[in-house]
């Protein structure tokens, strides 16, 4: 029915409105659907995702928003209703924002090291070499391994004394900081751990990038005299954005959720200088039990996320039309 | 060697220079590469058989001195390593299982038939992609807790088992494949869903094999769910018995690390069998962005 009006719309020759057809009821145009075969075969199929997103994802959306009004210890059955004031609290809250802080430092400093090295790292892939999927294997292969069994062995990489950066340090006589112990230097040892396990996976997000690109726009700027930085400047960078944007939204979003790496290396120490969203979130919840006020905290993180996504969207929309 | 070569001759140099500099220099950062990446693992595999006074000792060596294999005889029999691996092994197979069944059956509506809403459903489906786990497991530890799942192999496994990321695999790969396929089949009075087995799923094969591995790997790695879930030593994933391990007062490091090993060992076995699937896995997720 519907095509048949917005033909007739459409012809050039109708100047008057076409005879409205027969309105039905929402009812009976649902039926009118389900009476095909391929639409009903099509919500039955849909039907197990949809009831089990519906309790595992919309509701505890919902529901956590609704704890997040709530003052709950989750060991009383009772809530009590305090509407935005764990929000309000939030605001007032120097340790959330010391968690914001450091968070947003682990990931300004995550987005650079990936960026930076996984862009060349994959255009070392991209080059023409015999077994380049051997190596393509080995820079890949901590993004394969768990977070936790990672940050086990950084934990002695990473050690003051024993550790096998400080003893490489100390062999060309400087004196190598305290890592994770030193307030100032846990925040980099985390990020040079996240970077190890994931600069290898971005890279081969790049390297996909890469090899996308048709190669006779290559040919043709050497054709018309441009050399390696011409061709880099003008040919891979611009038609690697869109790459570089998954990347970076990726890279973005992984960090502000680090959990496990914190949560085995450091505990959010020393004095709270590891101490990121998530963590919060988590002691908030299931060490103090203070559902209402955890559940606030993951609804600014998921603000948050929302929210850098937006504006990332736009921002590299423009600069991808440029 | 360059060097070398350009003060024996200028131009003999120089031409030698431009057919094996670039070269030299890729192998150069590639062995870089190589060595900044596997030494952490050589240094893991090494350390687990030893003692904590040769782990941290004035200088560095790799080798132990002495082989103590008893560092996984103790993580394996002392500590709960070995159930650890088992819990693991049941969370990971049961949602790698749940999600190659559903998403296969989600997916194919999405992309083989025609209805109205369908649209509309599945972005509603890719919006939960960008919802943090985070922010939905408080609730959903809340919901545990109603249905009486906390420190079960259900809590473990039913909220993981569906994800968008699964479903939208599935469809982008269903898409590939020509629908005059599916339409020979149905004129021979062929049902949907013996289509969707005996016409589709046999060419599914490695997007069903991407999904099944990354699956598997994901939850075999996964931390935060079942810290929340698990309640009780014997139900502890083998991430868990590791962080605990390392959370102990007095840590020995050979059997910690000795137990981080065999952690590695399920999944890394899979990536050097099937890397071509990870790496597809990747290629396809990136289709997104």
């Amino acid at each position: 029915m519907g095509q048949t009006r917005v033909e007739r719309l459409r012809s050039p020759g109708s100047v008057l409105p076409p005879a409205a057809p027969p309105r039905k009821g929402l009812l009976a145009r649902i039926w009118g659907e389900l009476r095909r075969e391929e639409a009903r075969t099509g919500w039955l199929f849909l039907l197990p995702a949809m009831v089990y997103f519906a309790i595992f994802t919309g509701f505890p959306l919902a529901y956590g928003f609704w704890v997040s009004l709530q003052e709950w210890n989750m060991m009383s059955p009772r809530m009590t209703f305090i509407g935005a004031d764990n929000y309000l609290a939030l605001l007032d809250d120097p340790t959330f924002r010391e968690c914001l802080a450091n968070t947003t430092y682990f990931t300004v400093g995550i987005v650079i090291c990936v960026i930076v090295f996984s862009f060349l790292l994959a255009v070392l892939l991209n080059q023409k070499i015999r077994n380049m999927t051997l190596f393509r294997g080995i820079f890949y292969s901590p993004a394969v391994t768990s977070v936790v069994a990672i940050s086990v062995v950084w934990l002695w990489i990473l050690d003051p004394e024993y550790g096998f950066i400080n003893q490489l340090l100390r062999a060309v006589d400087v004196i190598g900081p305290r890592w994770l112990a030193d307030s100032n230097w846990a925040l980099p040892g985390l990020i040079m751990t996240a970077a190890w396990r994931n600069i290898g996976y971005f890279a081969v997000v790049f390297l996909a990038g890469l090899q996308g690109i048709d190669q006779m726009y290559y040919e043709a700027a050497s054709i018309d005299g441009a050399n390696w930085w011409g061709r880099f400047r003008h040919i891979t960078v611009p038609m690697l954005m869109p790459t570089t944007f998954f990347v970076l939204v990726m890279t973005i979003i992984l960090s502000f959720q680090v959990f496990a790496l914190v949560y085995v290396m450091t505990g959010g120490g020393p004095g709270g200088a590891t101490s990121v969203i998530v963590f919060y979130l988590y002691k908030q919840a299931f060490v103090y039990f203070r559902m209402g006020y955890a559940s606030a905290v993951g609804y600014v993180l998921f603000v948050i996320i929302f929210a850098l996504t937006l504006i990332q969207f736009r921002f590299l929309g423009k600069a991808a039309e440029v | 060697m360059a060097t070398a070569a350009t003060t024996a001759g200028s131009l003999r140099g120089r031409s030698w220079w431009a057919k094996h500099g670039p070269g030299m220099v890729v192998w150069f950062f590639l062995i870089i590469g190589t060595v900044l990446s596997l030494l952490p693992y050589v240094w893991m595999v090494f350390a687990s058989f030893k003692d904590n006074n040769e782990i941290f000792s004035a200088t560095i060596r790799f080798l132990p001195e002495q082989w103590r294999f008893e560092n996984y005889v103790l993580a394996w029999t002392r500590e709960p390593v070995a159930r650890g691996i088992l819990n693991s092994f049941i969370m990971a197979a049961g949602e790698t299982a749940g999600n190659m069944v559903f998403a296969v059956l989600t997916a194919y509506a999405f992309a083989r038939l025609r209805f109205r809403g369908r649209d509309f459903v599945f972005l509603l489906v890719l919006g939960t992609m960008m919802i943090p786990t985070q922010v939905t497991m408080i609730p959903q530890f809340i919901l545990m807790r109603w249905l009486g799942w906390v420190n079960t192999y259900q809590g473990l496994i039913v909220p993981r088992m569906l994800t968008a990321f699964a479903i939208f695999l599935m469809r982008q790969f269903f898409l590939t494949i020509p629908f005059e396929l599916e339409e020979a089949a149905r004129i021979d009075g062929c049902g949907r869903l013996r289509c969707l087995i005996s016409v589709l799923l046999p060419l599914t094969g490695p997007a069903l094999a991407t999904l099944a591995i990354f699956t598997f790997t994901q939850s075999w790695n996964e931390f935060f769910w079942p810290l929340i879930v698990v309640s009780s030593p014997e139900m502890r994933t083998i991430q868990l018995v590791i962080s605990a391990l390392r959370g102990q007062e007095m840590i020995e490091w050979g059997v910690l690390l000795a137990a981080v090993t065999i952690s590695a060992i399920p999944t890394g076995i899979l990536y050097v069998a099937l890397q071509r699937y990870f790496v597809q896995g990747i290629v396809m997720s990136g289709i997104k962005g």
